[in-house]
C-alpha cells in the first residue's frame, strides 16, 4: 500500500496552491524542514517568512498579514503552534476572525522519541474551544491535500492537525472532501467507530478483525472536529446503538468529547472514548507508544467488546 | 578561591572527552537525537559539573545544592553524560536514551531522573525556571547558585527576554547563564534566519553583567565562573562562542547535524577522533 505522511502531503499541496494563488503567504518558526514548508520557501522566497524560534510573534504577524488580504498558512509543531502561542491564536487570529490557517505537524504521540515535551495531546481541545476556528484532522495524504484546498477557499481561521509518521493512503484521489461532513468508510450495525487522524486506519484494521468474528461495525473518518457533523453522529447512534471514539489525543476535550456532547444531548447511547487517558506521552517508537497507550487494532477490538456489554445492559 | 591549574584543566578536558564519546554512543544507539548542540556545549558543562557546582550525587534533592537548568533541552544527551560521569546513575543506562520506559527521555524530565532540575525541551522556558530557582534562593537566604544553558537560536523566544528583565529587576546575582553561541539553528545560520544580535549589548541593556569568551577554552570558562561569583547586584550572562558539533570534524559547524543521529560507521569515525 502506498504511504505518505500528512505533513509531506501538506508541503506538496502548499506548493501547488502557492503556484495558483499569489495571495498565499507561508510562515514558519525554524521548523520548515520538519513541517515541510521548506519546499514552498525555496520556490517562493518572497512569500515565505521565517519567524525564527518565536511562535507567539509568528501568530501575531500572521494576523497582521491577514488584515492586508493575505491568506496566511502558519506552521510549527502542534505543541508550539497551539500551546505556546495559544493566546495569540485566540485573541489575535480567532477573535479578529482573520484568514489564517494554522497548519501544525508532529501532533500526538507518534512524534516518538522526542518525548512528552514535543507530543501534543491537548491541541484539538484547545483549538475547538475557541470561537471561529475550524478544526480539521485528516487521516491520510489524499484528504490532507483536499483539506488544504478547501481551507484556501473557506475564509477565516482554521486549525489543520498533521502528523509525523508515514501512513497508508486510505482515500481515493477523487474522494469528496467536504468540511463538516464525516465520511463513512465502512457500514455495519453492531457499533460505530468514529475516528480521526492516524486512528482512522487503526479503526479500519479493527473493523477487519471484528469481521472475522462475524461482527460488522461502521467506521467514520471524522476529519472535521469543528463544525462537527452532528447529523451523522445522531444517525449512527440511532442505527448502531453504541459508539467508540478513537483519537491520538487526550480523551479530555478532544474529538471523543465532542462526539459525547452530541450523543448526550440528542441521542444517548453507550460511548467509550479511546485516546490518552489524561496522561502525558513519553519517549519511544511510534508503534511502541501506540501499543502503550492502547491504540492498536487489537486493543480497539477489546474495547469494542466492553462497549457491547454496555450496550446490552 | 578555586584553583585554575594546568592539571585541573587537563582533568576537565578528559571529562569533556569522555562525555563527547558518551554523547556519540548514546545517539548512535538511540538512532535519533541532537548531536550538534550537545557537543558544542560539552566543555561548558564539564566545567560546571566537575569544577564549579556544589552538588551531591548521593543526595540529589539536597536543599542547598547548586542548580543547573538545561534550557536548550534538546542537548539532553550532554546532561545525561555529565550526570552519569558524576555518578548519579550507572553508565549502562546511557544506552537506553529515548527508549520506551527509560528515565533518559528525549528531552529532560525532572520526575524521571534524579539530577535533572527542570522539564525542558520547549525552548525559552528553562531560563524562567532558573530565575524562579534563583528567586527562591534569595527568599530563603541560601547561597546556592543557579546556572542555565541557552542556545543562541533560543534567544529568539520572547520569553527569554521577559526572564532577563525579571532576573535583573530582582538583582539575581546568584544566577549565571551561558549562551551557546554556535551561530546555527535548525533552518540554517542564525544570521540568515532570525538574528538576535547584538546579543551582548542586549543583555547589557537588560541590566546584566556580560562576558564574551571562547566556549571551548577551559581557562576562560572557569574565569567567567569566578567573575560571576564576584559580581554583586546583577545576573551574569556569558556569551560562549562555540562550534556546533565540536570534537567531531564531520559534524563541526554543519546545520544538518542539529538533529540527526550518527549511523554505525559515523559513530566509529567520531569515536576514533575522540579516542
Ligand atoms: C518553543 C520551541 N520551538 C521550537 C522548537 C524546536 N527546536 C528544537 S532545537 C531548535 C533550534 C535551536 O537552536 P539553538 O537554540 O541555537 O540550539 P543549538 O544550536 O545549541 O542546538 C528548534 C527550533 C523547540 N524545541 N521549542
Ligand atoms: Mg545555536
Amino acid at each position: 500500500m502506498e504511504k505518505q505522511a500528512t505533513r509531506d502531503a501538506y508541503g506538496k499541496a502548499l506548493l501547488e496552491l502557492g503556484k495558483l494563488h499569489q495571495d498565499i503567504v507561508v510562515l514558519d518558526a525554524d521548523l520548515s524542514k520538519s513541517t515541510k514548508t521548506a519546499e514552498f520557501a525555496r520556490s517562493f522566497p518572497e512569500r515565505f517568512i521565517n519567524a525564527g524560534i518565536a511562535e507567539q510573534n509568528m501568530m501575531g504577524m500572521a494576523a497582521g498579514l491577514a488584515t492586508a488580504g493575505k491568506v496566511v498558512f502558519a506552521s510549527s509543531f502542534a505543541i508550539f503552534a497551539t500551546g505556546r502561542a495559544f493566546e495569540q491564536v485566540r485573541n489575535s487570529i480567532a477573535y479578529g476572525n482573520l484568514n489564517v490557517k494554522i497548519c501544525a505537524t508532529h501532533a500526538g504521540v507518534t512524534v516518538g522519541e522526542d518525548g512528552a515535551s514535543h507530543q501534543s495531546v491537548e491541541d484539538i481541545a484547545l483549538m475547538r474551544s475557541v470561537p471561529n476556528i475550524c478544526v480539521l484532522v485528516p487521516s491520510d495524504g489524499v484528504s490532507t491535500r483536499k483539506a488544504l484546498f478547501k481551507l484556501y477557499e473557506q475564509k477565516g481561521p482554521a486549525y489543520l492537525r498533521l502528523g509525523r509518521p508515514s501512513l497508508p493512503l486510505i482515500h481515493d484521489d477523487d474522494m469528496e472532501f467536504e468540511i463538516g461532513k464525516g465520511i463513512e468508510l465502512r457500514k455495519g450495525k453492531d457499533a460505530c467507530l468514529i475516528a480521526c487522524g492516524i486512528m482512522v486506519e487503526k479503526a479500519l484494521q479493527a473493523a477487519d478483525l471484528l469481521l472475522q468474528e462475524g461482527i460488522g461495525v461502521s467506521v467514520v473518518d471524522m476529519h472535521t472536529i469543528k463544525p462537527l457533523d452532528k447529523d451523522l453522529i445522531i444517525e449512527k447512534a440511532r442505527e448502531t446503538g453504541a459508539i467508540l471514539t478513537l483519537e491520538e489525543h487526550s480523551v479530555l476535550g478532544g474529538m471523543g468529547s465532542a462526539v459525547c456532547e452530541v450523543v448526550c444531548e440528542h441521542f444517548p447511547v453507550p460511548v467509550i472514548r479511546m485516546g490518552l487517558d489524561d496522561v502525558f506521552g513519553q519517549s519511544g517508537s511510534p508503534d511502541e507508544l501506540l501499543q502503550y497507550y492502547g491504540l492498536t487494532p487489537e486493543q480497539i477490538v477489546e474495547k469494542f467488546h466492553d462497549l457491547i456489554k454496555k450496550k446490552q445492559k | 578561591m578555586k584553583e585554575i591549574s594546568e592539571s585541573i584543566i587537563a582533568e576537565i578536558a578528559e571529562k569533556a572527552r569522555v562525555m563527547r564519546r558518551d554523547i556519540i554512543e548514546m545517539l548512535g544507539a538511540a538512532g535519533s537525537g541532537h548531536p550538534g548542540g550537545s557537543l558544542s556545549a560539552a566543555d561548558i558543562v564539564a566545567c560546571l559539573y566537575f569544577w564549579e557546582m556544589n552538588i551531591d550525587e548521593n543526595n540529589p534533592q539536597w536543599a542547598d545544592r547548586d542548580r543547573f537548568v538545561l534550557s536548550k533541552g534538546h542537548a539532553a544527551p550532554l546532561l545525561y553524560a555529565a550526570l552519569a560521569e558524576k555518578g548519579f546513575f550507572p553508565r549502562e543506562k546511557l544506552l537506553t536514551l529515548r527508549k520506551l520506559g527509560s528515565p533518559l527521555q528525549g528531552h529532560p524530565d525532572r520526575n524521571k531522573l534524579a539530577g535533572v532540575e527542570a522539564c525542558t525541551g520547549s525552548l525559552g522556558q528553562g531560563i524562567s525556571w532558573a530565575v524562579g530557582m534563583a528567586l527562591a534562593g534569595k527568599i530563603d537566604k541560601k547561597d546556592y547558585r543557579v546556572y542555565a544553558l541557552l542556545g543562541d537560536g533560543e534567544l529568539e523566544e520572547g520569553m527569554v527576554w521577559e526572564a532577563s528583565m525579571a532576573a535583573s529587576h530582582y538583582k539575581l546575582d546568584n544566577l549565571l547563564i551561558f549562551v551557546d553561541h554556535n551561530g546555527l539553528q535548525i533552518d540554517g545560520r542564525i544570521a540568515d534566519i532570525m538574528s538576535p544580535e547584538p546579543v551582548a549589548d542586549k543583555f547589557r541593556a537588560f541590566g546584566w553583567e556580560v562576558l564574551a569568551i571562547d566556549g571551548h577554552d577551559y581557562r576562560q570558562i572557569m574565569e567567567s565562573l569566578v567573575t560571576a561569583q564576584n559580581t554583586r547586584g546583577k545576573p551574569t550572562a556569558v556569551i560562549a562562542n562555540t562550534i556546533k558539533g565540536k570534537g567531531c570534524s564531520f559534524m563541526e559547524d554543519r546545520v544538518e547535524w542539529h538533529g540527526t543521529a550518527p549511523k554505525k560507521d559515523e559513530v566509529a569515525k567520531a569515536l576514533l577522533e575522540l579516542a
